[in-house]
Order: C-alpha cells, then structure tokens, then sequence
C-alpha cells in the first residue's frame, strides 16, 4: 500500500543566475516497509526532491506537485500542519553528522527535545526514551553518552545520534540524505546495517538518497534513477543490476568499482561518465542526457523521452533502451 | 585534580574547566579579570571599605597630602580623596554594568527576530543602526543625556541607547550566520517551532560573541559615565563619581595634582582589567580561534 506518494512533482529556483528547475516532473510512490533508493549524480535534483516533501526548501525555491501522505497533501498543507508531520511521522537523516548537531546542547537535550515536543514526554521520561534510543542506534553505554555534547563524538556515532533522533518519535518515513557520504568506509557499512535493521524492527520506510549505487545494492527494494530533474528510469533492485535500460544507469552501474572474481571476469577498467550534469533553466524539449550520451540520436535531441514500461515493472525514459555497455573511450 | 575526579565530572563542567583553565594560561586575561573583580567588590562593599563618609568635609585639612589618616589626601572642601574614589566606583560599576545589560535586552531580541526571519523588518532595522552608527557613541550618549536630564539613571539610560545599535548589528550578523547551520535546518525538519530554534539553537550558540560584547561594552560605559559626570549631565555632587571628581579638580590641578591623577588611574584600571578580561574571553571563547 502505498505510504508516501510523490506526483509531478517539480522545484524552480530563482537565483542570480536566472531561473533554475531542478526537478522537472518527478512521480515515484513509497511502499510500507519499502527501501526505495534515489540514485544519480551531484545535481540531478535528488536532495531537492526529498527537501520539497517537507517543504525544508528556502524561499527561492517554487514547488509545485503533489506529495500524497496519510491522506493530504504535504506541498499544499500549511505550516503548523508540517510543522506536526516533521520528525514526528516523517524524519530526515542529513549528509553532514558533523555539522548537524548543536554544538552547544548535550545530545540527550536534542534527542528530548524532540520528544517532549511531539510526544509531550516529561524531561525524565524523554531521557529514558534517549538512552532506550541510543541503545537501539548501537551507542555504547548509553547512559554516559547522552550527557555528552557532539563534540565529544566520532563521524559515525554523530550520524547515529541523528538517526536515533529521527527514530525518536516512530516515524512511519525515515528520510535519509546521502547518510554514509561523510563517514569512512567501515563506519559506513555499519550506518547501513543499523538502517536495515530499523526497518525490519521498527517496519519504518526509507527512502535513502545517494549517489552510490554499490552502497545501497543490497538495502534497497527499489531504484528511482533521477538525471537532471527528472526521473530516467525506475525498477526493483534485482531488475535494475541484472537489466538496466538507460544509459545513464548502464554508466553508473559501470563505474561501480567491483573485485575481480574467479571466473574469469579479470582486471575490468572503471568506467567513467564523460561530462557534467547541466543546470537546467528551462526544461529543454529533448533527452536531458542527450549530450552526454553515445546512444543518443536527433530525436533524443528534439523530443521528450516519456517514461515507457520496457519490462514488466521497469520504467526507463529513453528512445533507445537496452543493456549494452558503454563504448571504450566513448567521448561526446 | 585526579585523573578518577576528572573521569566523573559532567560534560558541561569538563566544558567549564576547560575553558577556564585556558582562560587561566592568559595572564593578562587573568589580570583583567581579578582588577575587574576588585572594582566590583569595592563597588558593592564601598560602605565597609571607605574609611569615611565621601560627603563628609574636614575644614581642618582641605587640600592635604596623603598621610596614614588620609590614604590619597584630601580635596578643596577637606574630604577623603579614598572614600571618594570607592564610593566613585559604585556609580561607574552600575553604569557599566547595568546600561550593558539594558542594552542586550534590548538589542538581543531585536537583533534575533531581523536576522531570523529576514522579510522587510531585516532591511528596517539595519538601516536604523547605521543611522545611528552614523553618530559617534559618546556624542550619541551625550546627547541623549542632555535631554532626559542629568542623574546617574539618565546617564545609565542614554549609555544604554547609544549602544543598542552595536549590539543590535552584532546579534543580527552571528543570527544570520547561525541561521544557516546544518542543525538549525536539522532542527526545522525535525518540526522545531521558530521559538524553539532562537532560543535553543540559535541564541545559545552566540552566548560566547555576547559575553565578550559586554566585557567590551562595560569599560566603554565606564567611560562614558566618567565624561557625561564630568560635563554634569550624569551624576551630581556632592554625589562621587570618578567623572564629577576630575570636573571638581580642575581649578586646583597645580595645587593638588593627586586630586585629577587618582579618579584618573581608577577609571584607567577600571576600563583597563575590562577590556583585557574581554580580549581573553574572546580569545577562549570565539571557536574559530580555538585550536
């Protein structure tokens, strides 16, 4: 059943620069239960797509869209309405663990003070549930801890400090934003186990933004593939690894670095993916890949790609679909 | 201290010593700080420590040099330069002290709201402050003296005014800062109301900049009381104060040059111990100088 749904929905910003879309018309549904993994480049509108459910955006940015949750509509709700909905039903998980807790409050308070103001927890009950919190988040000795302040903390306990605090509260959506890019390799496999086990203890939804797609292989349910502002293709995991269509994806895939396994495979060289993602100020009537790309022809470059259903439970956005790899040395 | 006792302590008092002991590598700092505590001290215990009555006139001795009697001598009306000098203390401490407060109590909220939710009161206020700013402090606090009437309240009341658009700019430039840290936009999406966010986010993270401002402003004021007792628009004799003294002695500095060189040297050690109190709290305090 669906829990969280998105539809076209699209963010422009106004900058000194002139008008930017940074999402054009993006539509993806969120499963009880479900791990859906939101992957592409730096740029391609991925964290703005999340920001824009909650309406964290500044106000240079115009949202328009729906983003169906528990029966209304989050982009139009107003402010008191979101303000009851964030942390408390749906909670983000920021990139940054570093920069994303007070300096000036110990942890126990910021963890509390989501749950007093949610929950109406007395100050004691609110530091039971910290300790209770941080135990589930893998925090060792709890009960110190949650009188310490963040800088007393490492990378990887800071970014399990604020997963604790966005469990705080039940949510039914955890939204995570790109939460192991800042942490060293071991601390972030130990970020995603803990993400996999809140799902299968709590039952909690994720939605797990990122621009790794080895990463959060074996996380996800389902892949969104965002380019540019929009979504180029989308597909449970196993289709997506075993059958990628865009070429976008195909690249992506290819760039993952893999260890040579026995059978044969071999030494492979990483492939990369010529070019940058453009900022968009208008959304141009082509394949916003186009430039990018060496499947692309004239039409790729005159006309809108329309999402099509090529497998059964596979969309791709593209005129020319199909698995094979990049061509070596490929240059646009 | 045993490495066990250290181990037990809270985060907020390992916090504490830490800043303290580096406060304490700093002996200037700490110099600042012990001179500014004796001048608070006396302040508040001028009854005991004067050994006379600052008003009273010893006919027998104007003018006299100091003795065992009479630690700093006496003035044209034969009253204990000492005494004077304490009880001078109080009305400079208050000013300093109080008009700091004053101005932060005002200039913190508004200072706050602008920087916080911008819109069109943000480019109000800025505005207003640098037309104020436009006027040098003391001019500023002279004039506004001169129209509310010569009294030491009047005098802490328009001290206060002329620093409310510094401090004002100050909260209003660290809030827009603050505002764009990570936690505050963590904090946002986990539904802190605007409230929740000034006061627990975004006030506590520049305590730090306000503790050094005042330490900065109070010596500021102290000289400002000094020069608006000194034109007679803050405190009135026979009442002491450090400014009204030095306006007193003017006739007889060839005479008596002791009667300008001590009210001089207080409001020198005065403003002196605060403002190197404040560098140092500055220098612990501020995080970017913190290594």
């Amino acid at each position: 059943m669906a829990l969280l749904e998105v539809s076209d929905l699209s963010v422009r910003f106004v900058t000194d620069d002139g008008p930017v879309q940074a999402v054009d018309r993006v539509s993806w549904t969120l499963d009880e239960r479900q791990v859906l993994a939101i992957v592409g480049e730096s740029g391609c509108g991925k964290s703005v797509t999340a920001m824009s459910i909650l309406r964290l955006l500044p106000g240079t940015a115009t949202v328009s869209g729906t983003a169906r949750f528990d029966g209304r509509d989050l982009i139009a709700a107003r402010e008191g309405e979101l303000r009851a909905v964030r942390g408390r039903a749906i909670s983000f998980v920021f990139q940054e663990p570093m920069t994303s807790l007070n300096p000036a409050l110990t942890i126990g308070r910021q963890i509390g003070e989501v749950l007093r103001r949610h929950l109406g927890m007395s100050g004691a009950q609110a530091r039971d549930r910290t300790i209770e919190l941080l135990d589930l988040v893998g925090i060792p000795a709890p009960a110190r801890r949650v009188g310490e302040y963040p800088h007393q903390l490492s990378g990887g306990m800071r970014q399990r400090v604020m997963i604790a605090m966005a469990l705080a509260c039940d949510p039914k959506v955890l939204i995570a934003d790109e939460p192991t890019t800042a942490l060293d390799v071991t601390i972030q496999a130990g970020i995603l186990d803990l993400l996999r086990d809140v799902r299968e203890r709590l039952g909690t939804a994720i939605v797990l933004i990122t621009h790794d797609l080895g990463v959060v292989a074996d996380i996800a349910d389902r892949f969104v593939v965002m380019y540019a502002g929009r979504k180029v293709e989308e597909a449970p995991v196993h289709e997506l690894f075993a059958h990628p269509q865009h070429p976008y994806t195909v690249g992506l895939l290819a760039a993952i670095p893999r260890p040579a396994n026995g059978d044969g495979g071999g030494r492979r060289r990483l492939q990369e993916i010529p070019g940058i993602v453009p900022s968009l100020p208008e959304p141009p009537r082509a394949c916003t890949f186009a430039p990018r790309c060496p499947r692309a022809d004239d039409r790729s470059r005159s006309e809108e790609p329309s999402l099509r259903e090529v497998r059964p439970d596979h969309l791709v956005a593209c005129f020319h679909p199909g698995e094979e790899p990049w061509p070596e040395g490929w240059r646009p | 201290m045993s490495v066990q006792d250290v181990a037990v302590l809270s985060p907020r008092a390992r916090r504490r010593r830490r800043i303290r002991r580096r406060l304490l590598r700093r002996p200037l700092a700490v110099a600042g700080l012990v001179v500014a505590l004796v001048f608070v001290v006396v302040a508040i215990f001028a009854p005991v420590i004067a050994p006379y009555d600052p008003g009273r006139s010893d006919f027998s001795a104007p003018l006299a040099g100091p003795s065992a009697e009479h630690l700093f001598g006496t003035d044209e009306l034969g009253r204990d330069i000492f005494s004077r000098v304490v009880w001078g203390a109080r009305a400079s401490i208050q000013a300093g002290v109080l008009s700091t407060l004053l101005a932060m109590a005002f200039a913190v909220p508004i200072g706050l709201v602008a920087g916080y939710y911008r819109g069109w009161l943000d480019p109000v206020v800025a505005r207003m402050t640098d037309v104020m700013l436009a006027f040098p402090f003391l001019i500023l606090a002279v004039g506004l003296a001169a129209v509310l009437g010569p009294s030491l309240t009047n005098a802490t009341i328009a001290l206060a005014f002329a620093a409310v658009p510094v401090l004002i700019r100050v909260t209003r430039g660290e809030t827009l800062a603050l505002r764009e840290e990570d936690y505050v936009r963590a904090a946002v999406a986990n539904g802190a109301s605007d409230t929740t966010i000034l006061a627990r986010h975004i006030l506590p993270n520049m305590a730090g900049t306000l503790i050094v401002q005042a330490t900065v402003w109070i010596p500021t004021a102290i000289i400002g009381e000094a020069l608006l007792s000194f034109l007679g628009l803050g405190v009135q004799p026979p009442t002491p104060s450090w400014g009204v003294m030095l306006s007193a002695a003017q006739p007889f500095i060839d005479q008596a040059p002791r009667l300008v060189i001590f009210p001089g040297l207080a409001i020198f050690l005065a403003t002196l111990s605060f403002n190197l109190l404040g560098d140092g709290l500055r220098d612990v305090l501020d995080p970017r100088t913190q290594t």
